[in-house]
């Protein structure tokens, strides 16, 4: 059993590389998470997202930069580290053949674990899979393989919790459901856990801290509450004639303000305080104004910085 | 690593695929049992027609044992077959149906998945060409009973007395198990390069059939590689069937006559094995799991 040296700092990225001949999947890149954190792990795809979970589950050997797990170095105590980790990667792909008791059982094993019959039931009961313990994993939908690989990941009661788009092919239930168990995992069960996703909306509801990525590289790091603050604001503008009003910003002060247009309406970001005079601007250059809606959610956010990728860094309490 | 090979030979024993060898092998002998006990005199007729002149023969040369020497060599050269379908599964079948990624994040060394993956395909070689020798041999005994072996060589017959027959197909069986495990190291290796099973399993046999092919052609070229490729050394355990005669041309009981024959070609065997699994295990150390 690992005993931790880092309560606080679960995992401690640094400086990781890795290099495919000539594609560089991750570049540089430094992050860190904190215990009892539900750390939402973003970015487009091909963004680095799996090839960096990949690296924290040493499926992946970095081409440079340290990985330290509660605060163990990865490469030197792997063994100890993985005992301590559940993971769940992309499509929770078990043995077809094997029943799901027999699947969680084997994987149990595998953990180091000796699991009863109890502790089995017990699993599959928590996951929903009770009832279909003992059915070949071939006759399962996707969404009960999902829960089954979730299953399979808290087996052993891991301390880190590691989801890479535990949603994928999941219906609105499905997905409703992970939310729950994450939530449930992290504050009934005090785990931490990170989890990627390419549902904004579900790792809003979840996440304490969030990073997004892109082309390997990290644009920003922080706390919800740090990301969505009252300075930062994207307008979402309805306007009578687009390109009047888009040559009107274009020619101001707000020119490099200005993002990718969304469902035929223009994007701003702005800071809070400058709207009254931006609105002036528009007013008097003559463009007529239907609306104009201050955005405050996950997803515009990380298109406004996915776009614009002007903010790189990381929110420090 | 002993649960983890545990848990490798519950997945293999698991699949149905296992048991389609155990059935092929069943039918094969089956059939030929069945075609030499309903036309087994035929059979013998036909194969003593060169030496029917020559000399007459007292006895059964229709017996257990030569009906398994038969299956031998006919079923020897199958066999890879179905060694490939378990051998050349063992990571490229874990890596199509995506469990590869599950199995490396636990806390396991690469090293001992590998060994333990390996091992368990080795225990289904072994378990195959242990069938081999119930349905082939045990069973060819009780069906057609035993005697003296009657083999007929290239230019001389060997007859092998009854007593001095059966350590020499356990020496033979432990000779093709030998062999078949390189079969199933050559496969496993393969299975490295790929991320669904067909691949590696054609690859081993195309492997044999090219090595097989040069190992029988008798051309210079390929004289001077033969000592170097495993299919030449795989028909080896025929020297076990091959004693020593003293002067007055007497067989002499216990012996075989190229005892270093059967080394050099276990040596040549065991140098494959251990450089297919060395090269499985230094990939697999240093792999980076895609799929």
């Amino acid at each position: 059993m690992l005993l931790y040296k880092s309560m606080q700092q679960i995992v401690k990225v640094s400086q990781l590389t890795k290099q495919f001949n000539s594609l560089t999947a991750v570049n540089q890149l430094s992050f860190s998470v904190e215990s009892g954190d539900v750390y939402g792990f973003l970015g487009q795809n091909g963004a680095g997202k799996s090839t960096t979970i990949r690296m924290l589950l040493t499926l992946i050997t970095p081409t440079s930069g340290d990985i330290s797990i509660f605060g163990y170095d990865l490469n030197k105590h792997r063994k100890e580290i993985l005992q301590q980790i559940g993971a769940v990667i992309e499509k929770p792909d078990v043995y077809k053949y094997l029943s799901a008791y027999e699947n969680l059982k084997l994987f149990a094993k595998l953990s180091g674990v000796k699991p009863s019959n109890k502790m089995l039931m017990d699993q599959l009961e928590m996951v929903g899979l009770a009832s279909r313990a003992h059915d070949t994993v071939k006759t399962f939908s996707q969404g009960m393989k999902q829960r089954l690989g979730i299953g399979i990941a808290l087996v052993h009661n891991p301390q880190l919790i590691i989801l890479d788009e535990p949603t994928n092919g999941l219906d609105p239930q499905g997905i409703a459901d992970i939310r729950n168990l994450i939530l449930i995992l992290s504050r009934e069960m005090k785990k931490t856990v990170i989890v990627s996703s390419h549902l904004l909306n579900e790792i809003e509801q979840i996440a304490t801290r969030i990073l997004i990525i892109d082309k390997g590289q990290k644009l920003v790091e922080g706390s919800s509450a740090e990301l969505f603050n009252d300075q930062q604001t994207i307008l979402q503008i309805s306007v009578a004639n687009n390109g009047t009003a888009i040559q009107t910003i274009q020619s101001s002060i707000w020119a490099n303000n200005l993002l990718p247009e969304r469902d035929g309406q223009i994007m701003v970001g702005l800071n809070k305080e400058d709207i009254p005079n931006f609105n002036r601007m528009l007013a008097a250059s003559g463009v007529d104004i239907y609306s104009l809606q201050a955005r405050h959610s996950l997803e515009d956010y990380f298109l406004q910085v996915t776009a614009g990728k002007q903010h790189v860094g990381t929110f420090t309490n | 690593m002993w649960e983890h090979l545990q848990i490798e030979l519950y997945k293999v024993f698991k699949r149905p695929r296992t048991y389609l060898s155990f059935a092929a092998i069943t039918a094969l002998i089956g059939v030929i049992q069945l075609g030499l006990l309903v036309d087994g005199k035929e059979y013998a007729d036909f194969v003593m027609a060169d030496f029917a002149n020559s000399f007459s023969v007292d006895g059964k040369i229709l017996n257990g044992y030569f009906i398994c020497y038969v299956i031998l060599q006919l079923l020897l050269v199958h066999v890879p077959l179905l060694i490939a379908l378990i051998a050349a599964d063992m990571i490229s079948g874990e890596a199509n149906m995506g469990t590869l990624r599950i199995l490396l994040t636990k806390p396991q060394s690469r090293t001992a998945i590998v060994m333990a993956k390996f091992i368990a395909s080795v225990i289904y070689t072994l378990l195959l060409l242990i069938w081999i020798a119930i349905m082939g041999l045990f069973l060819s005994m009780l069906i057609f009973g035993t005697d003296d072996l009657f083999l007929m060589k290239s230019s001389y017959v060997v007859i092998v007395k009854e007593s001095d027959v059966f350590w020499r197909y356990a020496g033979a069986f432990c000779f093709a198990a030998l062999a078949m495990v390189t079969v199933a190291a050559l496969g496993f290796f393969l299975s490295f390069f790929a991320e669904n099973s067909i691949g590696p399993i054609v690859a081993t046999m195309s492997v044999i059939i090219v090595c097989t092919i040069l190992s029988t052609m008798n051309i210079p070229l390929f004289n001077l590689i033969k000592p170097y490729l495993f299919t030449t050394h795989m028909i080896t355990w025929k020297e076990f069937f091959d004693f020593k005669v003293n002067d007055a041309n007497e067989a002499i009981i216990g012996s075989i006559q190229y005892p270093d024959k059967i080394i050099r070609s276990a040596t040549v065997l065991a140098v494959h094995i251990v450089l297919f699994v060395g090269s499985a295990v230094w990939l697999f150390r240093k792999k980076d799991i895609l799929s």
